[in-house]
């Protein structure tokens, strides 16, 4: 369509011998970004992904060995990753000598590309890897192994179901039929495979007039690499930036085969895409534009010193100090960018400070959560400067004691202000934003175990956490269809300020710095360090889990709501905090 | 309520004081130019005391001390034993720690000295804020807060930095405590659990006195520190950390009658931040 007739540059490079027919578009004084299709494609997948991206991109596409007008090599073992991985680098030599390369890849293009992403010092070739439905075959060796190791039930489904979902790669290792499948019909249906079960138009031009032939010499990829990669898989790690594009309704490649990922990617973004393995590209090749688009962008000119200018960004209010810090220090030691606020704007300049400590990007706002519009400001503030943001972490929050009846309107009103409404305008902003991207995320609410564990002197701070908590459910099973998850996080007792910043109903000056002063004490005895919840926070982002009771306490605490409502009711009346 | 003892010294055994304070962070000063990575822990205090020897020092306070690297921050610190120098190897980048307690004609010292090797951006950090800490306990010793009191306020500026309290990880917990002359007759030179025993002898005794008095010699952030700073001079060793970096001063307190000063302003990291101040 498009692509091909619209100033397209063909030529031929040589890879170790191989002649790899490549497609150019685009002014080759921009970025480049190097397209590399997967199984049984060719380069014309691209087509709609490259004419989007060629207005303000050197676009290059080529045939990987086997398909299109590429060679076609003689032997299997030609096949090897080492070579497709050797393939890449000739290509991004020939069309980019003096500056790395972003790379977008697609199925057996997106393996074949790790190989090349986790190579050594593959950072001074590739500025930036996007992928999509095609794992790095070590790594997922290393995922089985892992769930072989230890079977948990949740390990053996995840087994279970990416083995069905992989039928074909058993099917391809069949002597004669495989091919003989192609050739035989399958390559003449294959339009109506797509239409039917990959929800993608048929059109003409598509697939590739050599689909047959490509689709049988393709074969080779599986059986050249599967099982000696996944049987004996080698520790591949990369420091390139890698944009992780987990295609929703995909048949092929299970979203869960990317957990852990961050063990071999440091610098890893997540996204999401509602689409299938094939429509992604085909029917939304735009969107997938947009999504290289912002990630070569971040990633500008970067060195790698500079690790985080493409990392994932994250918003943390309430960041000057304890939980909220030690949050936004814990995502900046992983290579996030970081944005945090809170109402006290040298606390959290401080906390940029420290970001910045650990080599990560990081910006301070003064912003009261508790005031709608100041925050529906600060959510565009952040999309404008910094861009949509990948994590939002709602934490502010202030502590109060008092019964129900001794707590004040006023009490009432600062309490539900900044614990409720703060998390309320959070999500309503910063929720929307992400929506309207439409590539997901995750919001995470700082609840606590007061949420379920009643305390008559703590009526006004449960009564809001407990809100917190109903909202985020709520709000969890909304934005589900958008990929964006919510997770609840329930502390328990942690050593920050917030015991020296609490309010009690009914104490004048000089009991109230003694009750704090006692508390403080209290806690910080117990000991638990903010940065154990902070990894807890990191950890619920990575995992999508929606609920975490944090301390002991709030675990135990939990637990018996659910074993006794009864007892915890009783224990309610204590006369404590 | 006992009396307060009224403050011991005259302006000649201050003196003494000095000179035995710029004699330690002299030495420090001289080991700190030495050192350079592949130097160990052990080879680090050798060279310490060494200096110290050739500037005439018979006595000690305490044994010297170096850490190199996380060991700064105190970082898995579990018994007492592992603040002994080590077989700790210095490598390029990392921050290291000098302590040295020389007695000088029985005029204690007790200092400490924070550096670093090649580019530490974490350590510069801290370098730079250990400042606020050295004005805040000045600040807070003048309104004749009480020990605790001071300990407190410490805790909280280090809350405010994001930093964390490692003088917590001393024995007792201790930001710092009181120095006076020796008079002991034990051997000199002679330690025993790393302090030294007229040290030992010494600080029993006040230990005993002080306790006698409702009065702590040892500066911590409980109980027993609810008063104000004995007159006197007290040794005070701000330990501040960020992850694997420590870093800190230790210098001598004057508590008069009526009022508070640092001995000396004539000191490395002083100078330091008077160096910053010109260049900003
Ligand atoms: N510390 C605990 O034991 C504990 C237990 C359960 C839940 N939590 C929750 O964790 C969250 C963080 O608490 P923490 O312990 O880190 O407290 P903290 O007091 O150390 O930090 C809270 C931060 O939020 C900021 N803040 C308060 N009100 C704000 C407002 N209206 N707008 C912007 N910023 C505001 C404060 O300035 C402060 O920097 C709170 O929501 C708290 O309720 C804490």
């Amino acid at each position: 369509m498009t692509g091909r007739s619209n100033g397209t540059r063909r030529r031929t490079v040589d890879s170790g011998g191989l002649a790899l027919a490549v497609y150019e578009q685009g002014d080759p004084a921009d970025p480049t970004v190097i397209l590399v299709h997967g199984y049984p494609d060719d380069h014309s997948v691209w087509d709609d992904v490259a004419a989007d991206l060629a207005a303000d991109h050197h676009v290059v596409r080529y045939d990987t060995r086997g398909s299109g007008a590429s060679g076609v090599p003689a032997a299997r073992e030609d096949y090897r990753l080492e070579l497709l991985g050797q393939d890449l680098y000739a290509v991004a030599d020939a069309v980019s000598p003096d500056r790395p390369v972003h790379v977008v890849a697609h199925d057996w293009g997106s393996v074949q590309s790790w190989e090349a992403v986790t190579t050594p010092g593959a950072y001074r070739r590739i500025a930036s890897y996007t992928t999509m439905s095609g794992p790095c075959l070590d790594h997922m060796g290393y995922w089985i192994r892992h769930r072989l190791r230890r079977p948990t039930p949740r390990h053996l489904a995840q087994l279970l179901r990416q083995g069905a979902h992989s039928w074909y790669i058993a099917l391809f290792q069949l002597p004669v039929l495989a091919p003989a499948a192609w050739r035989l019909g399958l390559a003449r249906l294959w339009p109506r495979v797509l239409r039917d079960l990959e929800a993608v138009r048929t059109r003409p031009g598509h697939p590739q007039a050599t689909l047959a032939q490509d689709a049988v010499h393709g074969i080779e990829l599986y059986r050249a690499n599967m099982s000696p990669r996944v049987r004996a898989p080698r520790e591949r790690y990369t420091e390139v930036p890698v944009q992780l594009v987990t295609l929703q309704r995909d048949r092929y490649v299970c979203d869960f085969l990317s957990e852990g990922l961050e063990r071999w990617v440091p610098r890893l973004t997540r996204r999401t895409l509602n689409a299938t393995h094939w429509s992604a590209l085909l029917e939304q090749g735009p969107t997938v534009a947009a999504m290289v688009r912002e990630f070569t962008a971040r990633d500008h000119g970067a060195l790698r010193q500079e690790p985080s200018a493409t990392g994932e960004l994250v918003v943390v209010t309430g960041g000057g100090s304890g939980i909220g810090r030690a949050t936004a220090l814990a995502f900046a030691d992983r290579g996030a960018r970081v944005v945090v606020c809170d109402r006290d704007l040298p606390a959290a300049q401080r906390t940029a400070e420290l970001c910045e400590l650990s080599g990560a990007k990081a910006a301070a706002y003064l912003v009261d959560v508790g005031d709608g519009a100041a925050v529906d400001a600060f959510a565009e503030r952040v999309a404008a400067e910094h861009g949509v943001p990948d994590v939002v972490v709602n934490n502010a929050g202030i502590g109060h004691s008092g019964t129900f009846l001794e707590t004040t309107e006023e009490e009432w009103r600062r309490v539900l202000d900044v614990n409720l409404w703060g998390v309320i305008h959070g999500c309503r902003a910063f929720g929307r934003l992400m929506v309207e991207r439409g590539t997901g995320g995750h919001l995470v609410n700082l609840a606590s175990a007061a949420a379920y564990l009643p305390a008559k002197r703590l009526a006004a701070y449960a009564t809001s956490k407990s809100a917190v908590f109903m909202l985020s459910d709520c709000l969890r099973a909304e934005l589900a269809p958008h990929r964006i998850g919510v997770s609840t996080i329930c502390p328990g007792i942690v050593n920050t300020n917030i015991t020296r910043t609490s309010t009690f109903s009914g104490l004048d000056d000089e009991a109230l710095a003694a009750k704090q002063a006692k508390v403080s004490k209290l806690y910080a005895r117990r000991g638990f360090p903010p940065e154990k919840v902070a990894a807890e926070i990191v950890r619920a982002v990575r995992t999508r889990k929606p609920v975490v009771p944090v301390t002991v306490e709030a675990k135990a605490a939990r637990l018996l709501g659910r074993l006794s409502p009864a007892l915890l009711r009783r224990a309610a009346r204590i006369d404590a905090g | 309520m006992p009396d307060q003892p009224r403050f011991p010294y005259g302006e000649k055994d201050l003196a003494k004081f000095r000179e035995a304070q710029q004699l330690a962070y002299h030495c420090a000063e001289q080991v700190a130019a030495w050192i350079e990575p592949g130097v160990t822990e052990r080879q680090a205090t050798a060279e310490l005391r060494r200096c110290l020897v050739r500037a005439g020092v018979r006595d000690f306070f305490h044994v010297p001390f170096a850490w190199f690297g996380d060991r700064t921050a105190f970082r898995h610190f579990h018994t007492p034993l592992q603040f002994f120098a080590g077989s700790r190897v210095l490598a390029e980048g990392m921050p290291y720690v000098l302590d040295c307690a020389p007695v000088v004609d029985g005029y204690t010292a007790d200092i400490g000295y924070g550096g670093k090797v090649g580019e530490n951006p974490v350590w510069d950090l801290l370098a730079k804020d250990l400042r606020t800490y050295r004005e805040l306990i000045l600040r807070e010793v003048r309104a004749r807060r009480t020990l605790a009191e001071v300990y407190a306020a410490v805790d909280a500026q280090l809350a405010a930095h994001g930093y964390d309290n490692r003088h917590q990880v001393y024995p007792g917990r201790v930001i710092g405590h009181q120095v006076t002359r020796s008079t002991a007759r034990g051997p000199a030179g002679v330690s025993l659990f790393g302090f030294g025993v007229r040290t030992l002898q010494t600080l029993g005794r006040e230990l005993v006195k002080e306790r006698l008095e409702g009065r702590s010699p040892l500066w911590a952030g409980g109980r027993a520190s609810r008063h104000a700073p004995t007159p006197g001079l007290w040794a005070v060793e701000p330990h501040i950390g960020f992850r694997d970096v420590g870093i800190k001063f230790e210098e001598l307190l004057v508590v008069t009658d009526e009022d508070a000063y640092w001995l000396d302003d004539d000191l490395p990291h002083v100078r330091r931040w008077a160096l910053q101040e010109d260049a900003a």
